[in-house]
């Protein structure tokens, strides 16, 4: 009864909250656990809303605007729900010297799309990443989770195309494999 | 589990392997190259012929450009390039050399000139069996440590061997040891920075992927030195494979008894925690790490008081690179004399660099201290592909400097870098030919700045924002003389008045650039144009996006 009263219920009856709850329960709800639970809603819900700041606040019991502050000062949580088809451009320096800043441009040019924006239809989001690690392969881009090596900017846009035309399919990407293990 | 048994679990791991066996590189580089494929259909086929041939995914085998990468023991051969339709052929005629479209010169000066401590078992054990890394010899020096040393020994050995920090700083990682040790505080912790956030360095993750259990020996015999049972190691998010193996290789290191409560049944107790970052480069600098670790924005702080005395949760913690703990296990297996055996005379050791850019060889290489800027870049990297020059080798990443052509032949230590306006750095070396402006670089590492700027203090949040609209406007023509002038001046002042290392350090690539290839920033300002091409200038009355 009483451990009921002091974690709030989650806002809906979605089961995507069950994983987000688990996170919490595992750190006792300590305040510490904040940055590990917005991982959680990153990988469940592919996106950090209002409603799941709010509830995170409550449950974790911290000011929503330390949870906001959190939310985005790390690249890694995203504010906005990503597009059907994710299209990531690695910026690493060995990438930048070899022209990834070209990718960007022909993405711009096709697309109408900066990094951090998604298509009005919803079809394709394009990111930048710090460095895949993959300077070896430089320029790289990972088109929904599968790296793409020495691309040049006709080839990745012929990718993208193909890509966007493909049914959306929900990629578990290692990360979030990991991050929920 | 006892130290002797220990020893028994290492030789039942050596009497089972088989006379032949295929070790495919399964690090970050090859998988993106489908080394995923290739193990499949190599064990399928070794399974299908009913071959005594062990195939097994093994850690960072270096040459990341010619991957997927397969070596076949015991003879040696590498194979480079495969792809699963030749499983068969090598299957077929294992232990004879490859064809020669697979071949790849195992003689060659990349692997030859290389010596390894961090990456000795990089691409010969498989990161997913801790029985293969105690086959290796691991775990081995924390027995000794645990049962025959005392703590002060340990941080004895350590000072004695010279081992400098490796996430960049090069701290004397005894000394350290020894503040940690000698703070007083009834909680202590032992943090593993892994938040390796330069663009261009992959060494940590690399580590982490090949040979997770020789990070988590290294922190526990630091633990033990310093007298704490609790440990993090702070990966980042964006490296899932590490933390994937880091988070198997401590739950096998606590079934085995090596780590968690009363280890090798000696009484001493130590737990660790992985915790993920979520992309943010201050959260390298470790007053941010800390802040990072508690759950709150990575916003550092000014020291001292240093985190060897109040750091996690106001207690005495010791921070130490990846590549610093990998050292350790070594270090107390070999001998501090061993290891102060190599290297320079203030730099001891190795040093893994993550080398890319202009270069031939990419990948990952481990060298002695001192050896020369030429022998990595011509001997190790075969020098720079085409018909182009190299104009500069760039260490340190946003953090560090461009060191021109001219200074090939200095040693690379601590000290020398330094002199010469760059810094070790945690390890990416970006080799730039002819075909790069220097303008845009320094443009390049500031935009980094800029963005990973926390916003806590003036110097750092508003000058980087002001240093690369300078060299935006040198980079399009439209600068004046009086621009370097205030260019020279904001930089010098960013890096005096910062509060901590990611402003400190920030104006580095401009001051080294400026340094070196000024005449580069005077072709953009006083001719207008831009010498490699790289910039688009503006002409008369265009403004560009």
């Amino acid at each position: 009864m009483l451990a009921r009263s002091i974690h709030p219920e989650p806002p809906t009856d979605d089961l995507r909250w069950k994983p987000v709850i688990a996170t919490m329960r595992r750190y006792g709800f300590a305040q510490h656990a904040l940055i590990e639970t917005l991982h959680t809603v990153q990988s469940t819900f592919g996106y950090q809303d209002e409603v799941a700041m709010r509830f995170v606040a409550e449950s974790l019991r911290v000011p929503l605007s330390r949870v906001y502050g959190v939310a985005t000062f790390y690249h890694f949580f995203q504010l906005k729900p990503p597009g059907e088809h994710t299209c990531v451009v690695c910026m690493g320096t060995a990438c930048y010297i070899k022209g990834a800043a070209h990718l960007l441009e022909a993405m711009e040019d096709r697309w109408g799309i900066k990094p951090g924006e998604t298509t009005p239809d919803g079809k394709v989001s394009l990111l930048t990443a710090r460095c895949l690690g993959s300077c070896g392969l430089a320029p790289a881009a990972v088109l929904d989770g599968t790296v793409e090596a020495k691309i040049t900017p006709p080839a990745l846009l012929t990718d993208v195309e193909r890509m966007s035309q493909r049914a959306h399919v929900r990629i578990e990407t290692e990360a979030e494999e990991a991050v929920t293990a | 589990m006892t130290p002797e048994s220990l020893t028994q679990v290492a030789e039942k791991e050596r009497a089972s392997s088989t006379p032949h066996s295929l070790q495919v590189c399964t690090a970050a580089g090859c998988v993106s190259s489908g080394a995923d494929e290739v193990l499949k259909a190599l064990k399928a086929e070794a399974k299908a012929r009913g071959v005594a041939c062990q195939v097994k995914g093994v850690g960072c085998l270096g040459m990341c450009q010619a991957g997927p990468l397969v070596a076949a023991e015991p003879s040696g051969h590498l194979h480079k390039f495969v792809t699963p339709t030749d499983a068969a052929e090598m299957i077929a005629h294992l232990g004879e050399p490859p064809t020669e479209r697979l071949a790849l010169d195992a003689d060659q000066a990349f692997f030859k000139r290389q010596e390894k401590i961090v990456l000795e078992n990089s691409g010969s054990i498989d990161a997913e069996r801790i029985e293969e890394y105690v086959a290796a010899g691991g775990y081995k020096a924390l027995a000794e440590a645990l049962s025959d040393l005392t703590p002060s020994l340990v941080i004895k050995r350590v000072t004695a061997s010279g081992l400098r920090g490796r996430g960049g700083a090069g701290f004397p990682t005894g000394v350290k040891w020894a503040t940690v040790a000698k703070a007083a505080g009834p909680r202590k912790f032992v943090v593993c920075n892994a938040d390796e956030g330069d663009p261009g360095a992959f060494m940590d993750r690399s580590v982490l992927e090949s040979d997770p259990h020789r990070v988590l020996e290294g922190m526990a015999i630091a633990a033990f030195a310093v007298g704490a049972h609790e440990g993090y190691l702070y990966v980042r998010a964006e490296y899932p494979l590490a933390v994937k193996r880091l988070k198997l290789a401590i739950k096998q290191a606590e079934r085995l008894g090596v780590l968690g409560r009363n280890i090798l049944e000696t009484g001493f107790d130590f737990h660790v925690e992985v915790r993920l970052g979520a992309g943010a480069f201050v959260c390298g600098e470790e007053t941010a790490l800390i802040a990072s670790i508690q759950g709150g924005r990575g916003n550092p702080r000014p020291r001292p008081p240093f985190p060897a005395e109040r750091g996690l949760w106001h207690s005495p913690t010791l921070i130490n690179n990846v590549e610093t703990f990998a050292n350790i296990p070594t270090i107390l297996r070999k001998g501090a004399e061993w290891f102060a055996s190599i290297g320079t005379e203030k730099s001891k050791g190795t040093k893994v660099f993550a080398l890319a850019g202009a270069i031939r060889n990419t990948g990952l290489v481990e060298v002695p201290m001192g050896i020369t800027l030429r022998e990595i870049v011509y001997d190790i990297g075969g020098g720079i592909p085409g018909d182009r020059t190299l104009k500069a080798v760039q260490t340190g990443g946003p953090s560090g400097g461009c060191i021109p052509a001219e200074f090939i032949d200095q040693p690379v230590d601590y000290e020398t870098l330094n002199k010469l306006g760059s810094i070790m750095g945690s390890g990416g070396m970006i080799v730039i030919d002819d075909s790069a402006c220097m303008v845009d670089v320094a443009r390049f590492f500031m935009e980094f700045c800029m963005t990973e700027s926390c916003g806590k203090c003036v110097p750092c949040r508003a000058g980087t924002v002001q240093i690369h609209g300078l060299l935006t406007k040198i980079a399009r023509g439209e600068a004046g003389l009086e621009d370097l002038d205030r260019l020279e001046t904001l930089s010098t002042m960013v890096k005096r008045s910062s509060l901590c290392g990611l402003g400190q350090s920030a104006p580095n690539p401009v001051l080294s650039t400026l340094r070196y290839f000024r005449d580069e920033y005077l072709a953009h300002v006083v001719d207008h144009r831009c010498p490699a091409g790289v910039c688009k200038i503006a002409a008369e009355g265009e403004v560009i996006r």
